[in-house]
């Protein structure tokens, strides 16, 4: 069955190749589409139908490159060009290069970022570290299929996987996975062979496999990206654990604010019903799997897998004390295997390479590659696929470009409000599961937000505790009143008012709730305040005895003033943009800024012209010096 | 649960319980006060949410909510450990950093919850910053009254309505520091109901869920 299948998927491949028309390859999940990827293709079509060009327009998912988005691969092969990446391509560069290079084969190298295969003509992408730094596995193919086309993804060799297993019994299947190290992408790096172990042994007729696709970090979107470029891989790695487990109803429980991922999920478990990779009998055999997709409702913590199930059975999304563990009784008191899309994803791969291959990446204890999502005040933000054991400064600086703007670096943020911040001290550090929980952060889902040396850890601090706050479900004591209450002391020190407050109070507090808590998010969301404590102690001092903000990021620990010495006194401009009238002019041409009225919006800092750069900032806000408004110029003011 | 009965070790004492049973039920009912507040008999699953019945196992690193620990032969257990009395006096310092102190015209005074943990864990009632929320008092449902700022969200109202009725009229509402109780809207058209209104209220601990004035009963 799954022969026919992939001669099929062959044939479609060669027919669509040997067509001599060029094609033109969008990046269209979310994030190029955000960027203007509808606009861009609208571009395209529209050039193409008005001067009668003969290309095909192709839609691919992401390529992870967010920095360059929308990106657009053209390959025009009659050209003599290879396939060329361009990358921000808006409606209006779209016009121009179907015209110029379609059309008359100027592929106008001024705006290109590389080429996708080796020549002699043009740099191949592959020779920047941003591509060939990283090593992909699970994004392998994302960003150069159809995510809506499982023939495209049979021909690259998907589902093989799938079929081969079906003719292996199940708990072989297990002892790869175990024998692969593979551990769960979720953010705990729980053992995933061990889990579908657990299942497997548990009692229980009908067994539920889960896949967690409500990615609620902020700033994470890798399952997204996964769901929306290459569902298929998976919907097999569902499969696989469905027919290691034995489990006969599969549930995706993806969030509703990824409107386009539950789209593409719907198209692909249409199509693999369709090819006969799911439903009843599955390629002939007698193995049966369901799915379905279960839309969660916007809840942070339906990440964790009890108030998942939870929210699946219809109830409010609350966490339950474990055990007993889902693999013993989850979903309706069946057994279930809940497993992130990122681990399910890597499923297939293993399952055809081997398990002594996947162990040869990675590190000892966390094998494998790991996806993150770096995002911040990076030169090249996007998604980024590494081997486990890479460093973080391999990863930030040579990989995405370090920070912009001549600013330095001053901390990473890992594992979204569940993660810690590390400092410089960790550059070094190889990220593996273990390393960064060590450090006192985790891998959480992957997400890392890297921050430049304008950045206050308090203020960090502060919101992602604003976040676990808003997000904790209420039921326990310690993370419904101990994260405000720490929220609220932050709150203090960032306003500065901090007097009352101090590092005893913050650091037993946290501790006490990172102890007491039911559930994860509970027990990790005192993460951020401790960490910040450990490694930036005197942003915590500062705050505290001298009232000011190191990083001039507090709002009300700064004062503007304008330097007086530097200040040309012939222009206005800060005058003139100030939106509140705190700005004004003595009649002897001084320039002040009435302090009580001031909002700290920085417009005049940003506007005065850089050979004065007069304006400037301060913290704490009494050092800024006092210069008295005249009271005509108040009046004018108001 | 089996029939079993077996010895376990709590403080030094060894105490018969029947194996499987909670830990928590096991102490209380050898003599042993635990401070709890969302334990009731029957739910299954336990909410093990009010985060104050921690107890020291021999064999676990950190201290564990006692419902939550089924009892099993040999089984050694601290009451009295500094780390779990910091964890229960910091959790009932939380509590009691939301709760509106009102005693005197309080309907739980002399037999509250609240009042007798603060006597065990030497914690004082009234801590130096309260955050109470708006309103004090919800009255929409037509047989009850919600002291917002008594509540301590142990849910045992909410699990006594989910077993009793049906169709369950209360939830929890909101998120975060802001979760209350909630009522579903429509409900309480049947007298009979008034029974399981009743039970609510006498399972509340704090006097946080009171009856309204018998007049407007039916």
């Amino acid at each position: 069955m799954y022969e026919a299948l992939k001669k099929e998927a062959l044939k479609r491949k060669r027919a669509f190749e040997e067509d001599p028309r060029p094609i033109i390859q969008i990046g269209m999940a979310t994030c190029g589409i955000a960027a203007g990827a509808l606009e861009t293709r609208a571009a395209f079509q529209q050039v193409l139908a008005e001067r009668q060009i003969p290309a095909r327009i192709r839609t691919v998912g992401c390529m992870g490159h967010c920095y360059a988005e929308p990106v657009v691969i053209i390959d025009h092969g009659a050209s003599g060009f290879p396939p060329i990446l361009y990358p921000e391509v808006n409606s209006g560069k779209a016009a121009m290069l179907a015209k110029l290079f379609l059309e008359n084969g100027d592929p106008r190298l001024e705006h290109i970022l590389g080429a996708t295969k080796e020549n002699d003509m043009i740099p191949s992408v592959m020779e920047f570290p941003r591509f060939n730094r990283e090593k992909r596995l699970v994004m392998e193919k994302c960003g150069h299929i159809d995510p809506e086309d499982i023939y495209d993804y049979i021909a690259g060799g998907g589902y093989a996987a799938f079929a081969k297993t079906l003719e292996r019994p199940g708990d072989t299947l297990i002892d790869e996975i175990q024998q692969s190290g593979l551990r769960g992408r979720g953010g705990a790096g729980f053992p995933t062979g061990l889990k579908w172990e657990l299942a497997r042994q548990s009692q229980g007729k009908e067994k539920i496999v889960i896949c967690n696709a409500d990615e609620g970090d902020p700033g994470a979107y890798m399952d997204r990206m996964l769901l929306e470029s290459n569902p298929h891989q998976v919907l097999e790695g569902m499969l696989i654990c469905a027919h290691a487990v034995g489990a006969g109803r599969g549930i995706v429980y993806v969030r509703a604010e990824y409107p386009l991922a539950v789209k593409t999920l719907e198209k692909a478990l249409h199509q693999a019903k369709e090819a006969r990779l799911l439903g009843n009998g599955i390629l002939g055999t007698s193995f049966d799997f369901h799915i379905d997709i279960f839309e969660g409702s916007g809840a942070f913590v339906c990440g964790e897998e009890t108030a998942l199930i939870h929210s699946i059975e219809g109830y409010r999304g609350m966490p339950r004390q474990r055990p007993p563990y889902p693999t013993e009784s989850g979903l309706f008191g069946k057994p279930t295997v809940i497993n992130n899309v990122k681990t399910l994803a890597t499923v297939p791969a293993i399952l055809e390479h081997g398990a002594q291959w996947f162990r040869g990446i990675g590190t000892k204890n966390s094998p494998g590659t790991a996806i993150f999502s770096i995002v911040g005040d990076v030169t090249h933000p996007g998604l980024v696929e590494i081997p486990m054991g890479v460093t973080l400064r391999t990863l930030i600086f040579d990989i995405c470009g370090g920070i912009p703007n001549k600013k330095g670096f001053k901390a990473v943020q890992i594992g979204g409000p569940s993660g810690g911040c590390l400092s410089e001290a960790f550059l070094d550090t190889p990220i593996d599961f273990d390393t960064l929980a060590e450090a006192g952060a985790m891998m959480g889902s992957g997400g890392m937000v890297v921050m430049n040396e304008d950045t206050c850890m308090v203020d960090v601090a502060r919101y992602f505790l604003d976040f676990t706050q808003k997000e904790s479900c209420g039921k326990c004591t310690f993370c419904r009143i101990g994260t405000h209450h720490l929220l609220a002391a932050l709150e203090q020190l960032t306003e500065g008012k901090g007097e009352s407050v101090d590092v005893n109070f913050l650091q037993r507090l946290s501790e006490d709730i990172r102890a007491g808590s039911l559930c994860g998010l509970g027990k990790t969301a005192p993460n951020p305040v401790l960490t910040s404590l450990k490694y930036f102690a005197n942003d915590y001092q500062a705050h505290m005895k001298e009232k000011r903000c190191p990083a001039m990021a507090c709002r009300p620990l700064v004062a503007f003033y304008i330097d007086l010495e530097k200040c040309a006194r012939g222009c206005d401009v800060c005058e003139g943009c100030c939106p509140v009238d705190a700005v004004f002019t003595t009649p002897n041409r001084k320039k002040g800024i009435d302090q009580s009225l001031c909002v700290k919006c920085g417009e005049c800092m940003t506007a005065c012209p850089p050979e004065y750069k007069a304006v400037m900032k301060v913290s704490p806000p009494h050092l800024a010096p006092v210069i008295e408004r005249p009271p005509q110029a108040a009046r004018k003011g108001k | 649960m089996s029939e079993n009965r077996i010895t376990i070790f709590v403080d030094g004492k060894a105490l018969k319980a029947r194996e499987g049973e909670p830990l928590l039920k096991a102490c209380l009912a050898g003599g042993i006060f635990i401070p709890n507040l969302c334990y009731m008999e029957g739910i299954d699953p336990l909410p093990v949410s009010c985060r104050l019945c921690f107890v020291a196992v021999e064999g676990r690193a950190q201290p564990v909510p006692s419902c939550s620990i089924p009892v099993r032969e040999g089984l050694v257990v601290h009451t009295d450990t500094p780390e779990v009395r910091r964890l229960q006096r910091q959790g009932l310092r939380l509590l009691l950093s939301t709760h509106h102190v009102e005693c005197a015209r309080c309907p739980a005074n002399r037999h509250c919850a609240l009042q007798d943990m603060t006597r065990f864990l030497k914690v004082g009632l009234k801590p130096k910053t309260v955050y109470l929320k708006a309103p004090p008092v919800r009255s929409e449902h037509p047989f009850l009254d919600y002291h917002v700022n008594r509540c301590v969200l142990c849910g045992r109202c909410v699990e006594i309505c989910k077993a009793r009725q049906d169709r369950p009229e209360l939830t929890f509402i909101k998120r975060g520091f802001d979760t209350t109780l909630g009522f579903f809207p429509g409900g309480a058209s049947n007298p009979q109901d008034l029974k399981t209104y009743r039970a609510c209220v006498e399972a509340c601990p704090v006097g946080a869920l009171v009856l309204k004035d018998s007049n407007k009963n039916p």
